[in-house]
Parts: C-alpha cells; structure tokens; sequence
C-alpha cells in the first residue's frame, strides 16, 4: 500500500523511503513553536536539563498571544521569562506586543510555515498548519523543550481517514460549518491518534482561510493533524510569502485509509455546537429560542480577514441587540490594521461592538469577556467544555462568524 | 514500579480546561496550580486525595489544551495513577514526558467503582481491586516508552 500525505513528509523528515501506521520515527523539526502559557514551562525544562544552546535560532518562534497586553503581574511575569529567554537565545521569530498575533494566524500570515514543513507547537491548535500542506501537531512542553534543544521529536505514524469533500458551500457557510459538521458527524474522539486527509474536487473551492479554520480543528476530534493537498489556492497564498522553499507532497494514489467518509459542501447547513462538547453540533436554524448575553468573533480558529469581513458583511449599518455584548478580535496587527484601513473597525463600533487587540483572551476564560454564572456566549472559538470561558454555570455556543454576527443582532441564535 | 489507593472516578471526555483552568494559567508554580486540580467538576478532589491514589476515567481523558500543566498537577497532588478507557493523544504523550503513570484499560475502567482500594502495577501493566477481588490485565507501554520511562522522561531520555 502507498502512503498518505501525513506519512509521505514523515517519512521524509525521519531519513526513511517508508514508514507505516503506528511506526515510532524520530522526525527533523521545521519548527518549533511556543506560547506565553505553555514556554515558561518549556524553559524551566530547558535549563533544569542543563542544555546551553537551542538547535537552530530561525526554527524557533515564540508567540506572546494568550494574556497580552498582559492581564495581570503573575502574567506579566512570564511574558517577560519569555522575552528573556528569546533575548538570550537571539531567536528569530519572537513575537511580542506590537507585532504579536494569535500564534496560528500569525505563522501562516508571516510566511514561517511551508508546506512539506515538520512542525510541533506546544499549543493543541498547533495542527492549523495542515492547511498550508504541513504535517503539523500539538505537543506539551517538555516536548517543545526538547525540540527546541535537539531539532528533532519522536513521533507514532499516524493512520488516517480520509474526507472526501465535493461540491461547494452556500454563500452562508464557511470552513467552521463544515468543521463543526464532521465533529458532529465523528464525535470528539472520532480521529483519535489518526490524520484527518481533506481530498477531492471540492477542495479547490474552500479559500485559505476556510482550510486553516477546518484543520485548526481538527484535535477537537482527537486528531493528530489534519492536512490539505497543496493546490494552486495554496501556491498562491504561499508566493512571496514564505520564508523558506514549500516542497510539495503529494498521497500516493494506493494511500490507504482506514475510512473514506464523503463530505458533499452543498449540503452543509450554518451549524452551532452546544455545550460542552464540539460534538454536540445542531443547526443554528433549530436554536432560535437560545438567547445569548455575549458573541465573541475572534480566536485562532475564527480571527482571520474573511471572518472579519463576514461580521463586517452582517453588523454594518446595524445595531447590536440590547442587553448583547459583541467583542470582535483580529487575529493579528495585519488584520486589525486592515480592518481599520477599509473601515470595519469604525461599522463594528457604530453596531456597538468593541474590537480588541489580538489576544486568546475570552476563548479559554483569560480575560477580555468572561462570562458570568448563567451567562451564555455564541463564539467563534473552538472549545465549549465546562467553564471554559468563564464560570463553571456559563455556556458556550460554536459557531461561524457569519452566524455568530447575525446573533449578535437579534440577541438569540440565530442563523445567517 | 506500583501504586497503591483510593479510586475518584470520572466520565468521558474530561478535558484538560476542567483538569487545571485556563484561569489560572498565569503561574507555571506546579503546588501552586494543584491547588485547582479538577475543581471545576470535583470540588472534593484536591481536598481528600492522597499519595498513591488512583483516578479511573472513561474515553479520551485529558482532550483540548496541549497544557502540559494538566497531568503536572495531576501527578503533584499525589495521584499515583490515571486509568481510562483511552486518552487524548497530547495528554498521553506529556503524561509519559513527565513521569505520571498512566494505562489504557477499559474494562478496569468500566468497572472499578469510586472509593474502591486499587493496586497498580505499571511493569507488568496489572490492575487489582481489593475492594471486589477482581484483577486486569492493561496494555503494557510499548519498549520505546518504556526507555523513556525508565531513564526519568523525555529529557532524561536524551542525554
């Protein structure tokens, strides 16, 4: 049997022709990457095993995004561990205030991740890079730690299961109805240990952004990553783009799947997923009696420019329901710099939303919208578990940016 | 190497948020975040657990964050062992890089009721009730991890 395009760059990456599910390699990094929750813990691990040097100072990027501007002193304080150890390591790809952006729309944005890349994060939705044709994956970190020391991690080859898309969607859908659909469809452990292949003809139709969305969430299933073919969306969004030179791996056409589930992108409807699981996905049509107190648009699932078009496209000459708070967050300075240049930050204030600097923020209860006791909140964030935004009788509602705004109107769920 | 204790149980899916919130995260002090450990839907735990106890899980224990602070705390308020169904892949890995025992057994984990006296044996991957009599037999780790293991975690592993 031939490989799939997860195995073929792992192979690659390990010095071997071939490698075959539930294999333990040890692959060559790309990159390693890291953020202000999860480096602190990865430098402590870093020096208390004694090593001097990381392995390369460009194949490392370190992102403050989860609690910046810092929200409080102990925050501030790992913030600044981070700095010092990026300082003192002169590594390249630091991201701090004022360049800053959530980690995953900001490395596919910069151009510091490729396709045919190796990649581990220490940050679960480090699989969003699967988009660009990557084989990439979230970790702890001590693994991070350890890549960052030697270059190198060891890894079990994933089986996989292949979504076969076709078609295209309706206007009203995006990459998150489709994502949510085949979590609703799987449940949240239906990918577990495995990859996620997205093939077919309907892949040419879904923009960067929607790809980036879908394989974000991909360890919402359980995944190991999810991945895209590289096609000519993907060369374009990469021209110019990307640091280093894209090598571009192909499934082989014998690549064997444990399962083929068929996605036809013309039936997908505006979903939501009710708490507390990603899986418990509904249509958004069916949840009109759900009335919210918060919408939050953002995150690294939910923060790029078409999302903020789709809010923009929906909120623009409207006014946010009463008793409704609307926070709207760019994922990065680019795009929040954009929304300022074509006007969406003025039409989002005009609604009577707030838009914020890039931050995590409210999607794992940081700060910037936490949720009371008995509040509900529909969000364009990816996690809906228990307390996850706020107090542990809060709820979270997922969904897309285009019905997350047209709830932010009516102060009920309500599809666009 | 084994464990000897009282068993907390939990369902499926318990993911990593109500493991150790996210709330909290602003501190990487391990006795300062077990404090937390699973209060969002166990109030009692870091209150009445002590050394060597065993939690006894269903599906996909420790889903969501990558925080590697989850099976820290775990370990740190002195769990001697997490028994599930099966594990979330992030979770499994940094379980095994910092040193928490952990096994996949599913009818150990049907099974064993909360409260009962349970003794682990991680070499031979033995599970014994002594509250119902009855022993299992999980999944021993595979000999790559086993090295791991057995040199004091990944890092150990590596020098």
């Amino acid at each position: 049997m031939g490989m799939t395009m997860t195995q073929k760059i792992l192979a690659a990456h390990a010095g071997l022709e071939k490698v075959v599910p539930g294999q333990l390699i040890s692959a060559r990094l790309d990159i390693v990457l890291g953020n202000d929750i999860t480096t602190p813990v990865a430098v402590n691990e870093f020096k208390k095993a004694g090593f001097e040097g990381v392995f390369d100072k460009d194949k490392i990027a370190i992102v403050l995004d989860h609690f910046v501007p810092n929200k409080d002193i102990k925050a501030a304080e790992q913030s600044k561990q981070c700095r010092g150890f990026a300082c003192d390591h002169c590594i390249s790809h630091f991201y701090d205030v004022g360049k800053m952006g959530i980690e995953h729309a900001l490395l596919p944005e910069q151009g510091v991740v490729t396709a045919g890349d190796c990649i581990i994060g220490a940050d679960s939705h480090t699989c969003t890079y699967g988009a660009v044709g990557a084989f990439s994956t979230g970790v702890g970190s001590t693994d991070m730690a350890a890549g960052m020391a030697t270059g190198m991690a060891w890894f079990k080859v994933p089986s996989a299961i292949e979504f076969r898309l076709s078609g295209q969607l309706p206007k009203e859908c995006s990459g998150k109805d489709v994502i949510l659909t085949i979590i609703g469809m799987i449940g949240v452990d239906g990918a577990l240990y495995k990859s996620m292949e997205f093939t077919g003809e309907g892949v040419k139709t879904l923009s960067m952004d929607d790809r980036l969305c879908i394989c974000n969430m991909a360890i919402e299933a359980g995944a190991k990553n999810g991945i895209f073919p590289v096609d000519e969306v993907t060369k374009a969004y990469m021209e110019g783009r990307c640091e280093r030179t894209p090598v571009i791996f192909e499934a082989d056409p014998d690549a064997e799947y444990e399962k083929t589930i068929q996605i036809d992108l013309s039936k997908i409807v505006p979903v939501v997923a009710c708490p507390h699981l990603p899986e418990n996905t509904k249509p958004a049509a069916e949840l009109s009696d759900i009335k919210i107190d918060q919408v939050v648009i953002g995150s690294c699932t939910n923060g790029r420019m078409e999302d903020m078009e789709a809010a923009y496209e929906t909120l623009k000459g409207k006014k946010v329901a009463d008793g409704v708070r609307c926070i709207i967050i760019p994922g990065t300075m680019q795009i929040l710099r954009d929304c300022v240049e074509r006007g969406y930050v003025t039409a989002f204030i005009d609604a009577g939303a707030i838009v914020s600097t890039p931050t995590c923020g409210p999607c794992l209860g940081g700060y910037m919208g936490i949720l009371a006791a008995g509040e509900r909140c529909i969000a364009t964030t990816n996690r809906n578990f228990v307390g996850r935004m706020g107090h542990v009788d809060s709820e979270v509602y997922l969904a897309s940016p285009a019905t997350a705004a047209a709830s932010a109107l009516t102060g009920y769920i309500t599809a666009p | 190497m084994e464990t000897k204790g009282l068993v907390f149980k939990y369902p499926d899916n318990v993911d990593t948020d109500v493991i150790i919130p996210a709330r909290y995260l602003n501190t990487s002090d391990a006795q300062e975040l077990a404090k937390h450990c699973m209060e969002d839907i166990d109030t009692e735990f870091v209150k009445k657990v002590a050394p060597g106890d065993v939690m006894v899980a269903g599906w996909n224990f420790g889903c969501g964050s990558s925080r590697e602070h989850a099976p820290l705390v775990i370990k740190t308020c002195g769990t001697g062992c997490v028994i599930a169904k099966s594990f979330a892949r992030i979770f499994y890995r940094n379980a095994i890089n910092i040193g928490l025992p952990i096994l996949e057994c599913e009818a150990a984990a049907e099974e064993i009721q909360a409260g009962d006296q349970v003794e682990v044996d991680f070499d031979t991957g033995v599970i014994a009730d002594l509250t119902t009599g009855k022993t299992y037999q999980a999944q021993p780790f595979p000999e790559f991890i086993q090295n791991i293991i057995r040199k004091g975690g990944l890092l150990a592993s590596l020098k």
